[in-house]
């Protein structure tokens, strides 16, 4: 490990403890509920798609017929409804959009459903095993075409298929990955709309047949500039293990994926929450998504240098959930953001310390650095500067995913022209500075060594606190980016269900042992 | 007084541009963006760079004289605030000496917006850019709601705690959601009568005095505001209507 700020290892060990002691008895309570999105994703994994004439996607269809069943699990119904009827999935699914009611129907012999289950699980399995080898061949055939850290950029244009256009013209400037941004409506919604979007606000929405259309004109660019391109997307709101399971059908390669953003900026329950965010993270676990954390959000609502450690201990927090839910380290992109006000002197060299510490804590995460937004003022000229400097500390700290700034971040979403002269900037800096981190130690007792000190052991304090406290009543009492979420408000409470005793799951049973986590 | 664009000779004109065409780049995209500049009525129309964006897609960097000028003098604008800024401490005291009592003031960055940077600068503790929030302002009562707040419920809200002033966040404007929003509060506020019982300010980076009070709103604030320049309007607001009383 790179280790260049001499940070106690003793004190990096203590943090992590703490954050495993923190999630544990989250942990507890997740294990005991699902939800109905967590019903709804399995149902998808399983093949459950398309919609009834109003749009209602079939996953939803079938939940909202197991009122009161729930808490068995949805895919004894749907597999239930497979046998009694002899259909196909794609049969039962135009069977279900009619109107066809599953629930109704008495249960058959339960051997027989868990064979056929079975046969589901396999099949999806084999899907994404597939989809995760193609990804691995792709980026080892094109080994060493790709920039590092990774040029990330948004196309945001509301509809897919100028998105696709934005997104091939970028894959050509040079981006290795693509987010399609959201409509901002999409976090809450408790549902995943079906089709292709033409016309939305502030992005499109994570449909599958988006993703399907993105992969697809993603995948002609792979050949065509003999570099692999990363597909993102958002697997957060109300939603989060339904969009990670259709990412994991459509070979996605990053998701974003918090487990605690929602809760906080999205005022979604927050038992809901956990309970969904451990499913999602499951199953990007084993699609072999890299999931991309949102401790930036902190950042634009707080102080960047008082409530810098905020942000490190929510990256220990983040780290373990992702942990808990099977996540390698290598597909953590943990968050964090350059947003320090650039008034501050010397604020580079803080920037610096955070960028580094993050580094050389978390070795083997791609970290996720955010570009500077809060303080973005218009002036597009002092913006190329600020995003030249935020350039110059991605590439000198090694992170591993550098989503672009945008030197009209402030005025509207990126034209073309925005994103070559982000793209321009970034590879400008990154290859005048190849090796310079090699090159460079910093001064024992200096300012960026003491700083990185500083956060961390604010953070280790911080941790004690929510230790101390609890996570979820922490919560409550507004810790976490100053915001007050009591347990039993926000939306999407009436989702989560407690598990029964008959709950059956042999989806969430074979990720469990494919991921080696504890059932 | 006349004025023109300065370069550096005074009246000479000089604009910077910049721009994309749908057309691959080279010696007719080139012309063609030269073309386009000179069309706009710029003399000495000047490409001095350009580059591919994609194969059909070209970018350009110009330059041009304009012989267009404005009289400086005829030029008006209607700004909520005028010169006279309250800072927080001072405010403060105003509050006290002329209403004397606490001031109410409910914001939300409402609809599907999502983004509450806005809203957070003019109401959180910390403020933006070494001006403090509205929830530092003793004599302020600030409940800030966050993002994606129902018009519905900001209203339901702002009358149960009595609010003197509701602050309504837009910093999405693609496709012009915001106006869309805008509007149907300003409506829904009117077809239950309240209308006039608050001061209705609207924010966001491309929402300016003209286009709130256009839209049936007290005032509007753009770039560059901080909480000093709302807490000094609705101040001088419930001034002026308790005088009038």
């Amino acid at each position: 490990m790179e280790n260049k700020l001499a940070l106690s290892q003793e004190r990096i060990d203590r943090a992590r403890e703490l954050a495993k002691r923190i999630v544990s008895p989250v942990q507890d309570f997740i294990v005991e509920h699902t939800t109905v999105t967590v019903e709804r994703a399995t149902l998808r994994l399983a093949g459950a798609d398309g919609a009834d004439v109003d749009g209602v996607p079939v996953p939803n269809l079938v939940v909202d017929q197991l009122k009161g069943k729930l808490e068995n699990g949805a895919i004894t119904y749907y597999v239930n409804a497979l046998l009694k009827t002899g259909e196909t999935v794609e049969g039962l699914n135009r069977k279900i959009a009619e109107g066809f009611r599953i629930g109704e129907l008495p249960l058959g012999d339960k051997a027989a459903i868990d064979r056929k289950a079975k046969e589901l699980v396999l099949a999806f399995a084999e899907r994404v095993k597939r989809n995760r080898a193609h990804r691995e061949a792709k980026l080892e055939q094109f080994k060493g075409r790709n920039c590092s850290p990774l040029l990330y950029v948004i196309v945001a244009t509301g509809n897919i298929y100028e998105d696709v256009k934005q997104a091939q013209a970028a894959a050509g400037q040079g981006a290795d990955v693509v987010a399609v941004i959201r409509t901002t409506a999409q976090s809450l919604l408790d549902y995943v709309p079906y089709g292709a979007t033409t016309e939305g606000f502030g992005g499109t929405y994570a449909t599958q047949e988006n993703f399907r259309i993105m992969r697809a004109a993603l995948d002609e660019v792979i050949e065509k500039e003999q570099r692999y391109v990363y597909l993102t997307n958002y697997a957060s709101g109300l939603c989060m293990p339904e969009i990670a399971a259709m990412g994991a059908l459509e070979r996605l390669d990053m998701m974003l994926n918090d487990s605690m953003y929602g809760i906080l900026f999205r005022d979604i329950n927050m038992y809901r929450t956990f309970v969904d965010q451990k499913f999602s993270r499951m199953i990007n676990a084993f699609a072999g998504v890299i999931i991309n954390t949102g401790e930036d959000n902190y950042l634009t609502t707080s102080d960047a240098v008082e409530k810098a450690h905020t942000v490190l201990a929510s990256q220990f927090l983040n780290e373990r959930f992702a942990l808990e839910a099977g996540l390698p380290p290598k597909q953590m992109g943990l968050g964090h953001a350059f947003e320090m006000n650039p008034t501050i002197e010397n604020g580079f060299l803080l920037e610096v310390a955070q960028a580094q510490m993050a580094r050389e804590i978390f070795p083997d995460a791609p970290l996720k650095y955010m570009p500077p937004t809060k303080f973005m003022t218009g002036d597009i000229f002092k913006g190329q500067v600020q995003d030249a400097l935020f350039n110059f500390v991605s590439k000198f700290t090694n992170q591993g995913i550098h989503l672009l700034g945008m030197l009209t971040e402030a005025i509207h979403t990126p034209f073309m022209m925005d994103r070559s002269i982000a793209l321009e900037n970034a590879k400008y800096v990154f290859n005048n500075i190849q090796d310079l981190s090699g090159e460079i130690e910093f001064k024992k007792d200096g300012i960026i060594v003491k700083r990185a000190h500083q956060v961390l052991e604010e953070a280790v304090t911080f941790l004690e606190t929510i230790e101390r406290t609890g996570l979820m009543e922490a919560m409550e009492q507004g810790e976490f980016a100053e915001i007050k979420r009591p347990r039993d408000m926000g939306k999407g409470l009436d989702g989560l269900v407690k598990k029964g005793p008959e709950y059956y799951n042999p989806f969430e049973a074979y990720l469990i042992n494919e991921l080696g986590l504890k059932a | 007084m006349i004025v023109r664009p300065y370069g550096d000779t005074l009246d000479d004109g000089a604009v910077q541009l910049s721009f994309t065409l749908p057309v691959p780049d080279g010696p007719r995209g080139r012309e063609a963006a030269r073309l386009f500049v000179e069309k706009l009525g710029f003399k000495h129309a000047e490409v001095v760079h350009s580059h591919a964006l994609s194969e059909g897609f070209s970018f350009y960097v110009a330059y041009g004289k304009t012989e267009i000028g404005i009289d400086f003098d005829t030029v008006h604008v209607e700004e909520a605030v005028g010169e006279k800024v309250y800072g927080m401490y001072e405010a403060c005291d105003v509050i006290k000496e002329k209403l004397g009592r606490k001031v109410v003031v409910v914001g939300a960055c409402t609809g599907f917006d999502a983004h509450t940077v806005g809203i957070d600068a003019i109401m959180n503790m910390k403020g933006y850019n070494h001006h403090y929030g509205l929830e530092r302002y003793h004599e302020i009562e600030a409940y800030n709601l966050g993002a994606q707040v129902p018009n519905e419920k900001l209203i339901e809200f702002a009358e149960k705690v009595k609010a003197d002033a509701i602050l309504i966040s837009q910093i999405v404007t693609q496709k012009d959601v915001h106006i869309q929003n805008m509007t149907e509060f300003i409506e829904l506020l009117q077809a239950k009568g309240l209308r006039e019982k608050f001061i209705v300010c609207a924010g966001g980076t491309r929402i300016g005095n003209k286009l709130a009070v256009e839209l049936g709103y007290d005032a509007g604030f753009g770039k560059g505001t901080y909480a000093d320049h709302v807490a000094t309007y609705i101040i001088d607001r419930l001034i002026e209507r308790k005088t009038a009383r």
